[in-house]
């Protein structure tokens, strides 16, 4: 009987998760956070980590006691479990797909990148070691987590501290860095993604 | 300190399951070719704005009995706009933020470790150039 409820769970569990679901649980996420006495900021781990490997020695900007942020680095270190159980354990019937909208499959045809409606696997083909043989691969992997460490701690805080810690306790800055997120991704997403494909 | 890493796990689930950690999904955001991503922000916001409300009006205490203060972010504009446009550029080119890079690893995709790197090489520019750079 147990057995069959626990079955139950993890098929329900497996089904991909609506928007009013996953928000209000960031939001929850985000408050636990604040009782345990923390800021939710998962790209400050960038930071603690530089500081961890030395940068504190060669630079003022690192010189924080890379220990008060093992609480953080706690919250990436579960992140990384959550997603191999989420991806090894529930991925449910329909298996590693993104169920993007046929106007954005027409679309990413459009600029070359050829996919299938119903068969978008979660991670595109090209985010792999094998997509590094090419230059397009650099500039999406390395070159997008160059400008997102640089520009996270630059305007202080990601998507999580900006868009969703910052806004949630009605921070103008926030607002303001949000919006140059988007202007950043519209940019990419408008003139410099069609540029690179096929490759 | 395992109740972080709970946290995290729950942070991980989330962010998968709901498929925010897809690269695909954020192309489909900057198209605002779909509700979804908007409305997994939107509705973290909204949540959060009513706990945050709640926090500031009973009081709530943490864990250790002190009352939940919320710092006020510097009120400057250029680090934010400049700062945002830049890590709007990274956040749409590889498809995921921070978050997702760290569950997407977990996934198996072990090529994030390039990301990580290079994130944290990014990291360390701007606390080379940070005294060079408009606030």
């Amino acid at each position: 009987m147990f057995m069959e409820f626990l079955i139950q769970v993890r098929e329900f569990l497996s089904e991909p998760w609506p928007w009013y679901v996953a928000g209000p649980l960031l939001a929850l996420v985000m408050f636990v956070l604040l009782y345990f006495g923390h800021e939710f900021g998962i790209s400050e781990n960038f930071r603690i980590m530089c500081a961890a490997d030395g940068a504190d020695q060669m630079n003022d900007f690192f010189k924080i006691n890379w220990k008060d942020g093992q609480w953080n680095l706690l919250v990436a270190l579960g992140a990384v479990f959550g997603g191999y159980v989420a991806s090894h354990y529930f991925m449910g019937t329909e298996g590693d797909t993104a169920h993007i909208s046929d106007a954005t499959v027409a679309s990413l045809n459009e600029i070359g990148l050829s996919v299938e409606a119903g068969k978008e696997p979660f991670v595109p083909e090209f985010i792999s070691w094998g997509g590094l043989l090419h230059w397009q691969g650099w500039l999406m992997i390395a070159g997008g987590g160059l400008l997102v460490g640089f520009g996270a701690r630059y305007a202080g805080g990601c998507t999580s501290g900006h868009a969703i810690s910052g806004l949630s306790a009605l921070q103008l800055p926030s607002l303001i860095a949000v919006i140059g997120f988007f202007l950043g991704g519209l940019f990419v997403t408008y003139f410099v993604l069609p540029l690179l494909f096929p490759f | 300190m395992s109740r972080y890493i709970l946290v995290g796990i729950l942070l991980g689930f989330i962010l998968y399951k709901s498929e925010a950690a897809s690269w695909f999904r954020i192309y489909e955001m900057f198209r605002f070719q779909s509700f979804h991503m908007f409305g997994i922000i939107g509705s973290a916001i909204l949540a959060g704005i009513i706990i945050v409300q709640i926090i500031k009006a009973r009081h709530v205490k943490n864990v250790e009995g002190q009352e939940i203060l919320i710092k006020d972010k510097s009120k400057t504009i250029w680090r934010y706009l400049i700062g945002g446009f830049t890590f709007g550029l990274g956040w749409s080119l590889a498809g995921a933020c921070p978050a997702p890079m760290f569950i997407l690893l977990g996934a198996g995709h072990t090529v994030f470790v390039v990301y990580l790197v290079a994130a944290m090489t990014g990291t360390y520019l701007y606390g080379v150039l940070r005294p060079r750079l408009p606030h």
